[in-house]
């Protein structure tokens, strides 16, 4: 039986350690270990690794595969750029967080049964939190604490459609879901959870924006794509995705017209891109799923750049929302082009990463002749340039002057985002390097003339109009409600109500109860009391008496 | 050379990056109406210019419904979940919420 090294071992082992060490020493190993990762995962050689019984079931902890490999290879790439990012955060918890964070979501992705799976899906959501958590105020505790419930809740789906397959199956191996029973749609709903399909996508918007600075990298990147690979693996083909894709990406983009907080524009942002994923995934043919993997990928970078330009922002100005930014690209020039780069990729203007995978997406929905898909995820498209390409970097680097004077971000920031937007590049430039990690061999050319042609006119007219209605794209000091209004205010409200009502009902009952038992007891004293009739000592007489009497009227009832 | 200082060379030069845009825009409907296209699945891919028209209706579309639904059913002010940064309370222990 063939062994290898787990990359998520490297990770474990890596998180360890990394609270023994200190300064240099400590920076030079959370470098260390992702770089170790990368040639790890990039030198696998493809087969089933660790294969053994246990209480009769099945376990393939590690199965390298050309899909496994593709998720794998840009979660290790991400977890180094994350690193770079993080590298002058001293907190050893987030650093601990992040790499058992990013050990547990390539063992996801490496999960050959359902069981090794469903293990690492709960790992991945309690080091997660702390990456929320450590951001260290009140906001983030709440948001984490949601985070957790609403991973438990899609956890315990997950957990119930393995134990129901099982029983169905007799096996636990992660492939393509059979059935369409419970079971199917109980694992289904623990990964849509993940995915962040609406409406169970809230957790997302609500957590992302509180994490910390560097935590958001990382977040950004792992669990919604973990869920996308498992989507793929599991679920193709299944129709219903095509359309819940859609509204996703729709969704997004129109909460992202609401957002004021940035990093809470681009967490909708997020939801939107996973739109074209999921509508890939329930498409299911060969193009739609390799444009699938394919935009994963490129989005996992883009994304993780367009965060890491962000919290450039906010940790050098302490400011995170567009009505208080503005005026500050003279001051961070560096992060401005940086972030761009990463905005033209999410946004798939030709020549950047977003492009050569997006438009697969967008070219499979056309295959099939999908009009309304097709046009849907178009509109999305435009919107997804307005809000990340238009109006997050005009209203925080251009827009009213907001008085800030931040200095450029730190040198290791700019690194991290340098690597994340020479990728984007490299991959818009050359999208053969990505087409050959695809799990199927790809037949498709994004530089037709057509597409170029089209990608730039809905992409600039979009532009026209967002500088035509600029004075109404600003952002205003409002939040919007989501699905999580349903158990942040509908529920708690419905619970203050029910504890309102049924106490007062509760307490109605119980004056009545006592009422009733002082009634009763008071008669009871009355009668059996030391006054009481009952109990008054009788003279033997009078019951001789009584005795007497009754046995007359014995004697007269029968024989009268 | 100063990145900042380049950004805002151009910054002052928007008039004239504006004039040049809208020669990039012209030009791109221009090209699209010459070149015939080669994809015909749907009927709206042969007409010139169609992605140009196409941008800008799902641009104003996207902002005019988002808004919309923003006002009519979505905004709600910053406070409304009780959860602001300078409140004392333990998150468990939110105030009663001020309805919006």
């Amino acid at each position: 039986m063939p062994e290898a090294l787990h990359p998520a071992a490297l990770l474990f082992i890596g998180a360890l350690v990394a609270p023994l060490l200190r300064g240099r020493a400590r920076q030079g190993w959370l470098l260390l270990i992702p770089a170790l990762v990368i040639y790890v995962v990039f030198t696998l050689v493809p087969g089933e690794y660790g294969v053994r019984e246990t209480i009769g079931i099945a376990l393939t902890p590690m199965r390298v595969d050309s899909l496994s490999l593709v998720f794998a290879s840009v979660f290790a790439i991400v977890t180094l750029i994350g690193a770079i990012y993080a590298l002058h955060v001293d907190d050893v918890v987030q650093h601990v967080a992040a790499l058992l964070y990013a050990g547990a979501a390539l063992g996801v992705v490496f999960a050959g049964d359902l069981i090794t799976l469903y293990i690492f899906w709960e790992i991945m959501v309690f080091t997660a939190v702390w990456l929320i958590w450590r951001r260290g105020n009140i906001v983030s505790l709440a948001a984490g604490y949601r985070y957790i419930l609403v991973h438990a809740a899609g956890g315990m789906a997950l957990a119930a459609g393995i134990v129901l397959y099982y029983l169905q199956t007799g096996s636990v191996t992660f492939d393509v879901i059979e059935g369409g029973g419970l079971a199917f749609y109980l694992i289904l709903i623990g990964f849509m959870v993940n995915a962040a399909v609406p409406p169970l996508h809230a957790w997302l918007a609500d957590a992302y924006p509180e994490a910390t600075v560097t935590g958001a990298i990382y977040l950004s990147a792992l669990t919604t794509k973990a869920a996308v690979y498992t989507l793929i693996r599991g679920y193709p083909g299944t129709e219903m995705l095509v359309w819940l894709g859609v509204v996703m990406a729709l969704w997004g983009v129109v909460y992202a017209v609401l957002a004021n907080d940035i990093r809470r524009l681009l967490a909708y942002h997020i939801i939107s891109q996973v739109g074209y994923m999921v509508a890939g995934v329930g498409m299911g043919t060969i193009i739609a799923l390799n444009g699938t993997a394919a935009h994963a990928f490129t989005h996992i970078l883009y994304k993780a750049l367009l965060f890491m330009g962000a919290g450039a922002v906010i940790h050098m100005t302490g400011k995170a929302k567009l009505t208080e930014l503005g005026g500050i690209y003279r001051y961070m020039p560096v992060t401005l082009v940086l972030y761009m780069i990463g905005a033209f990729s999410i946004s798939a203007f030709p020549l950047f990463s977003g492009f050569v995978s997006k438009t697969m997406v967008v070219e499979a929905a056309a295959l099939d002749g999908r009009a309304w898909v097709w046009l849907l995820l178009s509109l999305a498209s435009a919107g997804t340039f307005l809000h990340t390409g238009l109006k997050l970097p005009w209203f925080t680097f251009f827009g009213a002057d907001s008085g800030l004077r931040p200095k450029e971000a730190p040198l290791n920031m700019l690194i991290a985002m340098g690597i994340a937007a020479f990728l984007c590049v490299f991959i818009g430039v050359y999208p053969a390097w990505l087409y050959a990690m695809l799990p199927a061999p790809v037949e498709y050319d994004a530089y037709t003339t057509g597409h170029v042609l089209w990608e730039l006119q809905l992409l600039l007219f979009a532009g026209v109009g967002f500088f035509m209605l600029l004075k109404h794209l600003g952002g205003e000091p409002k939040i919007s409600v989501d699905t999580d209004w349903v158990y942040r205010r509908a529920l708690p409200a419905t619970a203050r109500g029910v504890q309102r009502v049924g106490g007062a009902a509760w307490r109605a009952l119980l004056d009545a109860v006592i009422g009733r038992v002082r009634a009763v007891s008071a008669s009871v004293s009355a009668h059996h009391g030391p006054q009481g009739l009952l109990s008054r000592t009788w003279p033997t007489g009078s019951m001789l008496l009584w005795m007497a009497v009754l046995l007359a009227l014995f004697l007269i009832i029968r024989y009268a | 050379m100063n990145l900042g200082k380049l950004l805002e060379a151009l910054v002052a030069r928007k008039t004239l990056l504006t004039r040049l845009m809208w020669v990039v825009l012209a030009g791109l409907v221009i090209a699209d109406v010459m070149i015939p296209s080669k994809y015909n699945r749907f009927p709206w891919e042969s007409i010139g210019g169609f992605g140009a028209f196409y941008g800008f209706f799902s641009c104003v579309l996207i902002v005019v419904v988002s808004k919309g639904l923003g006002y009519l059913a979505l905004y709600r002010e910053e406070d409304y979940y009780g959860e602001q940064d300078n409140d004392a309370g333990a998150p468990g222990e939110q105030q009663e919420p001020r309805d919006a």
